[in-house]
């Protein structure tokens, strides 16, 4: 038989007899995302007169969105695997709840509490994911009990009042900084210099990993990325990550809150891209029938996938109750709703099998960032309501229409 | 006297096969005409251009209905005329009563609003006609198969047919109710109306037919008129599979050892209905380095059968054992049947085989990730190396292994479920309609890359409708009928009469 495989053009070849512009606009799904929140960020620079990229801004920015970043990480996971969860509001809530009432109430141990509160939103998770996997109950309808039901526990054990202050450690979670190790100044105003140090050494790694990756492609023969956009978005990625951790350095420095959810972005993307654990949620979300009938315990996956988001629900509660000092009964309110979306603005398909926690986080900043923005411009709560719908309503249709002209 | 329906020349190609080839079909009023042929011989195809489900202009040839060249778009155009198709599965709605299932779709009342109390009286009219004694009221889902069939045909007697398609109606009706069906359609034709009657069921046919069309590979082989002439099953099973052999095969030399896989006294039910038994007392054999192939009629519960062995895919109540080299094997659950060394690639790679919207690496590797990983952590150069190998050793044509496999032809989709099949390492493979849809080049290369798991002393097991593909390849063919071994040959004793032959004895008894 003439091996036609043999015949055909080496990838290699077709890359280099493209141009750019063929490239971009296959993978234009990854980068329009991007695009979209440097945009964003630069049209309300403009709008408000410069406030937006200031550092305390920023800062606050990571603050504010902090628990909706790490709770969508888990949100993308259940969507891969093709389910819903619209319980993450009322359970960060009711974890926050409980933390106050065992950190203020009954004055045991901050870290062990925290701890246990986190154990906590995990057994919550898994008794939910118990149901969706064991009983086949849609997650639709599961956390939508949950949601009703720790709602209404919040409320409960904190007799529907608020209870506060929380003690200084506690507090620190998510107003604390990493101290920094150096005096340095510039000019007159402190510098931090720990905070650059750790954002050149960061920056250094991801380019390091990147150009491994490269490497390795190459000798497989699949590097598609024609070398200069290869060395652009690089070069993008250092300046963005360099001008990020410098405007952090020039206030207070990286929040704690900041290297949790770095750590935990950092960890999603591993786990998505190179377990085992990852590449079943995808398997299953695409064609469950195929998943199983290649052994996989689909039951056991959408179990821990559960689980996994009760734990991230648990710590979301605890940096927001830490975040206003205080555990009041409307905490985590209308949280799924900015959690959700931000998975869909960052192209995970409402079918199941697709998206990225690079995509999800991005999501979560553009929303993120658009409240930031809309708030300091002056526009009311209705508007900013009207205007984010009409952007998730947007972003997917554009998703959809790129798919279809790809498909 | 002037035919009610004939259709001429009728040819219809899907990409790359030709299904339908200068069919001719001449129904006269008011008889019961046969259509007979084996699986695939374009009998379905041929009924779903008559009905519409393929329009007008993607096929060429003629339909004249009542004296009048057709065109039909969709299947209410068909239906408008009184061109009723009852399909193999019902299209009931089981959660609806008699009344709303008879009327559903052009119910009767004014504005939108239903004239229940006209539905219930016609109802009660149409369901005398056909014989069916219940209430109009009942809901679908408690009534049995055989008076779900007499619903559908009321049903079309709602809508005025004058010409009745039943697409094998008895299959799955015992023998009583069969036998009142069958009574049913002999009255029709007192009243004019005409009944095609597709089947697998050659003594059926033979009793209620006037005329009898046999088609085989997508051609029309001719028409026996029943009342004139002799016609019995030997005639028509001739005319069915008579057709040379000039499929070639690639040459067998593999060495047959002991046997590794063995099936005893395998019994499952029914996933929907706990009573129905779907196989019974099934016992096979197959030895290393052999090939054994399992032959049968659609819907005679082989690939039921093969995912029932599969960690209890499908069905309830399973009861059987299963010996792997000897040894008593655990198949309660996927993962185990599959640590015991054995794998089923399905009959259906786009719902059951593969992840469509994910690339061939991806699905290659899905069946036995821990060989490319360590500790969860997936090596993505050893799983890389791995889909190279496969892509070149199968010959999966694609520009590399990043290529999504919804993109893929049909053979080379094929290709990866056999690879990720073969990544897995088993020493049991059931290779579940493994050509179906594909064309002949690649038929062959999977056929090659069969022998080369046989002469490494794998078992194999290939379920295939086509029956000369299945004696072209196989060392060793059972055949299989209503859930149930009815016969075992060596492939060369066996012919594709002998089989049809087995199919046929095991109903009459």
């Amino acid at each position: 038989m003439v091996d036609v495989a043999a015949q055909e053009k080496k990838p290699a070849q077709i890359a280099k007899s493209n141009d750019w512009l063929k490239f971009i606009q296959a993978n234009i799904r990854d980068y329009v995302l991007l695009i979209a929140l440097l945009a964003i960020m630069i049209f309300f620079q403009f709008t408000t007169n410069g406030t937006l990229f200031m550092p305390v801004n920023m800062t606050n920015i990571i603050l504010q969105n902090s628990y909706i970043v790490i709770m969508a990480l888990g949100m993308l996971l259940i969507i891969v695997a093709g389910h819903i969860d619209l319980s993450v509001g009322s359970v960060s809530g009711f974890i926050g709840a409980m933390s106050a009432v065992l950190i203020v109430q009954m004055k045991l141990d901050p870290l062990l509490s925290a701890v246990a509160c986190i154990g906590l939103g995990g057994l919550i998770g898994a008794s939910q994911g118990y149901f969706v996997a064991y009983h086949k109950i849609p997650a639709f309808i599961v956390t939508l009990a949950g949601m009703l039901i720790y709602k209404g526990l919040a409320l409960a054990v904190l007799g529907g009042a608020s209870v506060g202050p929380f003690p200084k450690e506690f507090q620190l979670l998510s107003s604390g900084y990493v101290p920094d190790l150096f005096a340095f100044s510039i000019g007159d105003k402190p510098f931090n210099l720990l905070a650059m140090l750790i954002g050149i050494a960061v920056t250094g790694l991801l380019i390091w990993g990147n150009l491994k990756e490269r490497a390795n492609q190459k000798k497989h023969d699949l590097a598609e990325e024609p070398e200069a956009i290869f060395w652009g978005r690089n070069l993008l990625i250092a300046a963005g990550f360099l001008g990020f951790t410098y405007l952090m350095a020039s206030y207070k420095g990286l929040p704690n809150v900041l290297i949790v959810m770095f750590a935990l972005i950092a960890l999603f993307m591993f786990m998505t891209t190179s377990t085992t654990f990852g590449r079943r949620v995808y398997a299953l979300g695409g064609n469950l029938k195929a998943a199983k009938l290649s052994g996989i315990n689909t039951e056991r996956m959408n179990f821990w996938i559960f689980t996994i988001m009760g734990m991230l629900s648990g710590l979301a509660g605890l940096i927001f109750a830490a975040r206003l000092n205080v555990a009041t009964p409307k905490a985590g309110l209308g949280f799924e709703l900015d959690v959700i979306a931000a998975c869909f603005i960052g192209g995970a398909a409402t079918t199941g099998g697709v998206g990225k926690v690079i995509g999800a986080v991005i999501g979560a900043f553009i929303m993120g960032v658009m409240n930031n923005g809309m708030s300091i411009m002056g526009i009311g709560i209705d508007w900013q309501q009207v205007i984010k719908g009409a952007v998730l309503l947007l972003a997917v249709f554009m998703d959809n229409y790129y798919k279809q002209k790809q498909g | 006297m002037q035919p009610i329906l004939e259709m001429q020349n009728i040819t219809k190609t899907f990409p790359g096969v030709n299904a339908l080839e200068n069919v001719n079909l001449t129904v006269m009023p008011g008889e019961i005409h046969g259509v007979v042929g084996e699986n695939g011989a374009g009998k379905s195809t041929l009924m779903m251009v008559l009905s519409g489900v393929y329009p007008h202009g993607s096929y060429s040839g003629d339909i004249v209905f009542e004296g009048k060249p057709r065109a039909f778009h969709t299947i209410t155009d068909s239906e408008d005329v009184g061109i009723i198709i009852i399909h193999q599965e019902l299209a009931l709605v089981p959660l609806l009563s008699i009344a709303e299932n008879i009327f559903l779709g052009h119910e009767t009342g004014r504005f939108g609003v239903i004239d229940w109390f006209e539905a219930y009286a016609r109802s009660k009219e149409l369901l005398a006609k056909v014989g069916l004694h219940e209430n109009p009221n009942t809901l679908i889902e408690s009534l049995g198969t055989g008076k779900q069939q007499l619903v559908e045909i009321a049903k079309a007697l709602g809508k005025k047919v004058k010409l009745l398609i039943l697409d094998e109606p008895t299959s799955s009706l015992n023998e009583r109710d069969s036998d009142a069906l069958l009574t049913l359609l002999s009255e029709f034709r007192g009243h004019g109306i005409a009944s095609i009657l597709i089947t697998h069921k050659l003594g059926e046919v033979l009793k209620v037919a006037d005329h009898i069309t046999v088609l085989r590979d997508g051609s029309t082989v001719g028409t026996f008129d029943c009342r004139a002439s002799k016609v019995n099953e030997d005639l028509l099973i001739k005319a069915m599979v008579g057709r040379e052999l000039t499929d070639r095969y690639p040459a067998r030399n593999a060495t047959i050892g002991e046997p590794i896989f063995e099936v005893k006294n395998w019994n499952v039910f029914h996933p929907q209905h706990q009573d129905r038994k779907a196989i019974k007392e099934v016992s096979l054999n197959v030895r290393a380095g052999e090939v054994v192939g399992i032959a049968g009629l659609m819907g005679s519960g082989r690939t039921e059968l093969a995912m029932s062995l599969f960690g209890r895919s499908w069905g309830q109540r399973i009861t059987g054992e299963v010996f792997i080299h000897g040894k008593k094997a655990d198949v309660s659950s996927i993962p185990n049947a599959m640590a015991a060394g054995f794998a089923y690639a399905t009959e259906d790679r786009k719902t059951y085989g593969l992840i469509l919207i994910d690339h061939i690496k991806h699905n290659i590797t899905l069946a036995n990730l821990g060989a490319v990983s360590k500790r969860m952590v997936i090596n993505d150069i050893e799983e890389i190396a791995a889909a190279n190998k496969y892509r070149k050793e199968i010959g999966i044509r694609s520009s590399n292994i990043y290529q999504v496999t919804n993109n893929l032809s049909g053979g080379n989709q094929q290709k990866v479920v056999l690879s990720k099949w073969l990544f897995a390492g088993p020493d049991v493979l059931i290779l579940d309609e493994p050509t179906r849809g594909i064309d002949v080049g690649a038929k062959y290369e999977i056929h090659s890359i069969i022998n080369t798991l046989a002469e490494a002393g794998k078992a194999i097991i290939v379920i295939s409708s086509e029956m000369p593909e299945l004696l072209g390849i196989t060392d060793r063919v059972y055949v299989m009928n209503e859930g149930s071994i009815v016969a075992e040959m060596p492939a060369q004793e066996a012919s594709q009469e002998k089989i049809m032959r087995a199919i046929m004895n095991s109903w009459e008894h």
